[in-house]
């Protein structure tokens, strides 16, 4: 999923200082999972800013609404109804989310109350951790299943560095070395020959070192 | 804000804190009229989102009553309620309200006299820290409000 974390209330009060009545808009997918923008997390920011505003010695209207999702046309569309009685929109979802009420409501400010993190798994309750980076080339299968492009810190193609330590990462000992995982998965995969095999340059290109990426469906693109 | 009156409400675990509000009864002890119960079925069913709409319809104080630790009829409901608070008090603390206007406590059925004595301690902390300034607020004073964010 596509993790995020609110941003702090003192920068979202910045945002809607100007304005009397906002519409706060959520996102029923990944960010309802990760705890940062669902319909939950949609009522508690309403409420916190509403009392901050008060206690400002202003008063503001936030009227509250979550999308099914938040990156997709159709549904951004159940906006239009509610959009011409509010000077603002902030959204809780992604950026894609945030981008797609930009592109549909040409002359409304939008903001973002979260910050996007990262494609991740969740380790246990409450815990995300970054999974993938999209390189556009996956190598999972050469690697038992453990990205090093997204766990390694230098991303590296051909074994660890001289700063993995008893299988963690010198950034931390929170962090594991992405390819002592790998060893240690390959060797009871039985599969070490494939650790010995190099690996040339990555090519950046697919991973967005071309340029914005766009995947075109010709049997379903209009 | 001599004559203020707190409005504290307390979310109550049915299976402790209620149960001792009825013998605090039984009893015939005290406490002040000030507490408004919310029965709940376990605290851990107290989500964030209630104990801020609390504040943002004016309640100067809020406290989660749950069981004493280990005594929980769900396992650890009374364990995560006070994680819970703890991660609102400091929400709180974020929109410009002192953390303290929240608690967590815990008790058992029996213990009437700690159901008495908590009412009594929270209404007494709550009218010395004065009144919310969300209640302020809301209850006219748009600059009266303003004062309050400066206390």
């Amino acid at each position: 999923m596509i993790t995020a974390e609110r941003k702090p209330l003192e920068e979202l009060m910045e945002y809607i200082k100007p304005f009397k009545r906002i519409l706060l808009v959520g996102c029923n997918e990944c960010v309802t999972v990760c705890a940062a923008g669902g319909r939950k997390e949609v009522g508690l920011l309403a409420s916190g800013l509403h009392m901050a505003v008060l206690k400002s010695g202003a008063t503001i209207e936030i009227r509250e609404h979550t999308l099914e999702r938040q990156c997709d046309p159709e549904y951004v569309e159940e906006l239009v109804p509610m959009i011409d009685g509010v000077e603002a929109v902030m959204s809780m979802a992604c950026g894609c989310g945030v981008q797609e009420i930009a592109r549909r409501f040409k002359n409304k400010p939008v903001f973002p109350a979260v910050n996007t993190k990262f494609m991740g798994a969740s380790e246990r309750q409450g815990v995300w951790s970054e999974r993938c980076q999209g390189c556009g080339d996956c190598l999972l299968g050469m690697t038992g299943g453990i990205c090093p492009i997204a766990r390694c810190a230098k991303q590296l193609m051909n074994g660890p560095c001289g700063g993995s330590t008893g299988g963690h990462c010198e950034i931390g000992d929170d962090t594991d070395c992405a390819w002592a995982l790998i060893w240690e998965r390959l060797k009871a995969l039985g599969q070490i020959e494939r650790y010995v095999e190099i690996t040339p340059a990555k090519d950046w290109r697919p991973g967005g070192g071309s340029g914005p990426r766009k995947i075109i469906r010709e049997d379903l693109a209009e | 804000m001599e004559n203020f009156e707190p409005v504290i409400v307390a979310f109550c675990c049915h299976y402790c804190a209620y149960t001792a509000a009825d013998m605090a009864g039984s009893q015939r002890l005290t406490y002040p009229a000030n507490v408004k119960i919310i029965r709940v079925p376990c605290s851990g069913k107290v989500d964030a989102l209630h104990l801020v709409k609390a504040f943002e319809k004016g309640a100067d104080g809020v406290y989660v009553a749950g069981c004493l630790e280990g005594d929980c009829h769900f396992k650890n409901g009374n364990v995560r309620a006070a994680r819970r608070v703890e991660s609102v008090r400091k929400y709180l603390e974020e929109i410009g309200l002192e953390g303290e206007r929240l608690e967590m406590v815990t008790m058992s059925a029996g213990m009437g006299y700690r159901f008495a004595q908590v009412a009594t301690e929270m209404t007494e902390k709550i009218r010395k820290m004065g009144p919310s300034p969300i209640h302020l607020a809301l209850a006219g004073g748009a600059s009266e409000a303003r004062q309050a964010a400066n206390i």
